[in-house]
């Protein structure tokens, strides 16, 4: 890659406090059946330095801190800590020699305080033990980086920013010199953002060095002091803050193929007709860990997108399921072109026309020992099913499967492949092209691009808006605001079940969303 | 099509491979450490097993004898593996087996009076909804998601033999002169009798296990209802998103699977016995269970697994005579067949397409 090595500065950069690194990773490979996660990669982090790494999925971001965190072992290179080749073996290793890892998912236990959340993965703890001496520990790591968090409090009542912050107290108790935060963003809300990278701007201050692992750009911008572009499990290229920008960050990410964006949507759009699909005052009841649905009002129409903000667990999936049918309304109508649809069954919604596309393809959309071919028929048996049922037009489903990959533009899949063997980008192509295909009147997206690789994420933004033009109507729900704001020809905001904001697009702003999401109101935004 | 079919043929040879290899190795190592069992017992398990080939592959009678054992593993093998599409672990084929019996015995002693072309198919519906009605208890409190089926079928087992045994101690307790000294029933009219074939005991039940067989195949590789059928059994989320009613499919299964396992008790009370007698399986429903389990429920593993089990079983009778090795020591093989099952599965890989 010719246009990487130039703008490479790796090697000779004079670093404020100590020239010495604190972390040599080199020539690290690690090879996964099929995959090449890591081709000899290089990187070195220096303390008191922010250093994100930046890449699509699957371009060995994870891999390449998991090793380093001791979650897998490499098949080649050498880790030099302090100028001491290293072995780490097991996490544990990893932490006796002082790293830490924040993972995507938090690994905290609902029930227990934050005190003894910490305690628990502190190693040194004595035989019975004083979950005060934790906490004062706790009081002084919160005072000194502003982790203001209540030692006694249940983790189940903290909100997810302060969850995070826990995770870091967690690392800061254990003793770590170097933090590596796995997509710590996914989960937080724009001040939440804000405020993590004020912890980190301390952290490093007092010589911390913290690897940030994202594939957002302006978070990239906003924190890092070096950024190591990742791609195809190799560095593209490492840059100080000062030489990067946005167009060269790019470039690295993507070469040349630099993918095309969706076309903004003409917001001025007259409504007309009835609502496809019409909530009135919905409730439900809670099942199980979900959460309750409180006096939902929605009305979807033909040729709009209708996104959805909020933090994970707001009542997201309760939402789509209720429009599904496969949750029931315990209050309130559901109607379906103004036809009163409360007592229907989730066939009977799906053949009036509504679709759905997952955050999930493999566990919600499609059976994984199945072929793309059968999954496909599964969309839509009854079409398909010959001579009263006893058998089944396959050659119809292959062919209604490839015209649905060419009607969206969607790289065709083998249709007698096993589900279960197809990447993250192909499970959603194959269930994007069976929802599609049956063209949906509505369609609920939930989450429909989560864990898709940039490629993948804008072919299936791109079919929901092209959706939108042959005049389906589209209930976008996603955490990814960019994507919201970019799709949306409005934007309501759901926090604890209940609808708290809405929004067209010329009005969105995106502090007064976050803090609606995170139902801390608008007195501190 | 031309593509799906190659593959799917190409898939179905590796597969049989595969599978072979599984069964030969599984039932390699049960026959050594049974083998084993036998020495520690003082018998010499080398002429038990010549014994038990000569006799059973040897000679016609032999042979359908093992016939005449295989239609209950057919029956009650077909009775595990059908829900099992559905990722419904039914544990039950022996209550189920009993159920059946039971409520032939009921229309077989009570229209005493018909002639066998009407007797015969009144038998067939009513072994079918014995254990079928047995069975759906089980797949409607699953279905409810209330309890889950494997614990109630395998506890329902343990409550159907007490309810025959209360009625052919009871109520039904033969009063022929010699019959009464025994639980049984009164004997079924002539007419009650499935036909026997070739002047064995081979019977009608050998065709009845081999249609549901059939069946079976047709149904769940074939049908609509197969395919939603292996949907739910892959991905019941997945299933239930796509419209497809669970509950519905999940009685109805049990129900069948139950029937057919219905099918297994009434043939065996009305072609062999003649009567009801408490007791009468000597646990063909979990031999059936081990069979469906062992061969992942493809049907030609089915149709092979249970003639060899049912060759083990008459050498179990046999061994008995021969060398006075209890016939309960056929248990202990079946017991070193399942741990061998379940212990290696990583030696004997099968892709399956169900969840255990």
């Amino acid at each position: 890659m010719p246009s990487s090595q130039n703008l490479t500065t790796e090697t000779g950069v004079p670093r404020a406090g100590t020239d010495l690194p604190l972390v040599e990773m080199r020539g690290i490979t690690k090879r996964f059946p099929n995959v090449l996660a890591n081709d000899s990669v290089d990187l070195n982090l220096f303390p008191g330095e922010v250093h994100a790494l930046l890449g699509e999925n699957g371009a060995g971001k994870s891999t390449l801190m998991k090793i380093l965190y001791g979650f897998y072992s490499s098949d080649g290179g050498t880790i030099k800590l302090d100028g001491r080749e290293v072995q780490i073996g097991s996490p544990l290793d990893a932490r006796k020699l002082q790293i830490g890892m924040v993972f995507q998912t938090f690994t905290l236990i609902p029930a227990m305080t934050v005190a003894e959340n910490i305690a628990l993965y502190l190693s040194d703890l004595p035989f019975a033990f004083d979950t005060r001496h934790v906490a004062e520990q706790i009081a002084e790591f919160s005072d000194q980086y502003h982790l203001d968090v209540d030692a006694r409090c249940p983790i189940r009542d903290l909100a997810i920013g302060d969850q995070q912050k826990v995770e870091v107290l967690k690392l800061l108790l254990g003793n770590a010199r170097i933090l590596i935060f796995d997509e710590a963003t996914r989960v937080l809300a724009p001040h939440e953002i804000d405020a993590l990278f004020g912890i980190f701007k301390r952290l490093k201050e007092d010589g911390y060095a913290i690897v940030f692992i994202t594939h957002k750009m302006r978070e990239v911008l906003a924190c890092a002091d070096r950024i190591t572009v990742m791609k195809r499990g190799r560095v593209a290229g490492t840059l100080e803050r000062g030489r990067a920008t946005e167009q060269t960050l790019i470039r690295l990410m993507f070469g040349d193929s630099v993918p095309e964006g969706i076309r903004p949507c003409d917001t001025d759009r007259p409504i007309a007709g009835s609502p496809l699909l019409e909530l009135r005052g919905v409730s439900t009841r809670s099942k199980g860990f979900g959460i309750r649905l409180v006096d939902i009002d929605l009305k979807i129409h033909g040729g709009e997108i209708v996104g959805v903000a909020g933090v994970s667990g707001n009542g997201q999936r309760e939402l789509g399921d209720v429009i599904l049918g496969l949750l029931p309304c315990a209050y309130g109508k559901r109607l379906l072109d103004g036809i009163d649809a409360t007592s229907w069954s989730p066939g009977r919604i799906r053949g009036h026309g509504v679709g759905f596309v997952p955050e999930d393809p493999l566990g919600m959309a499609a059976v994984p020992w199945m072929t793309v071919a059968q999954n496909a028929a599964l969309g839509d048996v009854e079409t398909y099913a010959r001579r009263g049922g006893f058998s089944l037009d396959w050659e119809r489903v292959e062919r209604d499967l490839e015209a649905s990959f060419e009607a969206f533009s969607l790289e065709p899949l083998p249709p007698a492949i096993q589900m279960r063997t197809l990447s993250g980008g192909q499970l959603q192509r194959a269930i994007l092209a069976r929802e599609l295909g049956r063209r949906p009147k509505l369609l609920v997206a939930l989450y429909p691009t989560r864990g898709l690789d940039v490629h993948s994420a804008i072919a299936a933004r791109r079919v929901l808006s092209e959706l939108r033009e042959a005049g389906g109507g589209v209930l976008l729900i996603s955490e990814d605001l960019d994507e919201l704001c970019g799709l949306s020809d409005r934007l309501l905001v759901l926090h604890a079940g209940k609808i708290v904001g809405s929004f067209l697009p010329h009005e969105i702003d995106l502090h007064r969303i976050g803090h609606l999401m995170t139902g801390s109101g608008e007195e501190d935004g | 099509m031309a593509r799906l079919l190659r593959a799917t043929v190409r898939k179905m040879q590796t597969g049989w491979v595969i599978a072979g290899r599984r069964y030969v190795i599984i039932l390699v190592v049960a026959i050594a450490a049974y083998a084993a069992v036998l020495l520690l017992a003082g018998k010499d398990p080398i002429k038990a097993y010549v014994d038990t080939f000569s006799f059973t592959l040897g000679s016609s009678y032999g042979f359908s004898e093992v016939l005449v054992r295989m239609i209950p593993l057919l029956l009650t093998a077909v009775a595990v593996a059908l829900p099992s599409r559905l990722g419904l672990i039914n544990v039950g084929g022996e209550g189920q087996l009993y159920m059946g019996a039971w409520l032939a015995t009921w229309g077989a002693i009570t229209f005493t009076s018909l002639p066998q072309a009407a007797f015969v198919p009144l038998l067939i519906v009513l072994g079918f909804l014995g254990g079928g009605a047995w069975a759906s208890v089980a797949g409607f409190f699953r279905a409810r998601g209330l309890v889950n089926e494997t614990i109630t079928t395998l506890l329902m087992n343990y409550i159907a033999p007490l309810i025959i045994g209360f009625f052919v101690y009871g109520s039904w307790r033969s009063r022929e002169i010699g019959a009464s000294a025994f639980p049984q029933s009164p004997a079924f009219p002539s007419a009650a009798r499935l036909p026997q074939f070739f002047g064995t005991r081979v019977h009608l039940g050998l065709v009845l296990a081999l249609v549901a067989l059939a069946l079976y195949w047709f149904v769940v590789e074939r049908t609509k209802w197969g395919l939603k059928m292996r949907a739910i059994g892959g991905n019941p989320e997945a299933a239930r998103r796509v419209g497809i009613r669970l509950g519905i499919y999940m009685v109805t299964v049990m129900f069948v699977a139950g029937g057919i396992a219905g099918l297994a008790g009434m043939a065996e009370v009305s072609a062999l016995f003649g009567r009801l007698r408490a007791g009468f399986s000597p646990g063909y429903g979990f031999v059936g269970f081990l069979i469906s389990w062992l061969t992942n429920g493809s049907p030609l593993g089915i149709l092979v697994m249970s003639f060899v089990l049912a060759i083990v079983f008459s050498g179990g009778s046999l061994l008995q005579i021969t060398q006075g090795v209890p016939f309960a020591a056929i248990n202990v093989l079946m017991a070193i067949i399942l741990l061998v099952v379940l212990a290696r599965p990583r030696l004997a890989w099968v892709p399956s397409r169900r969840r255990p």
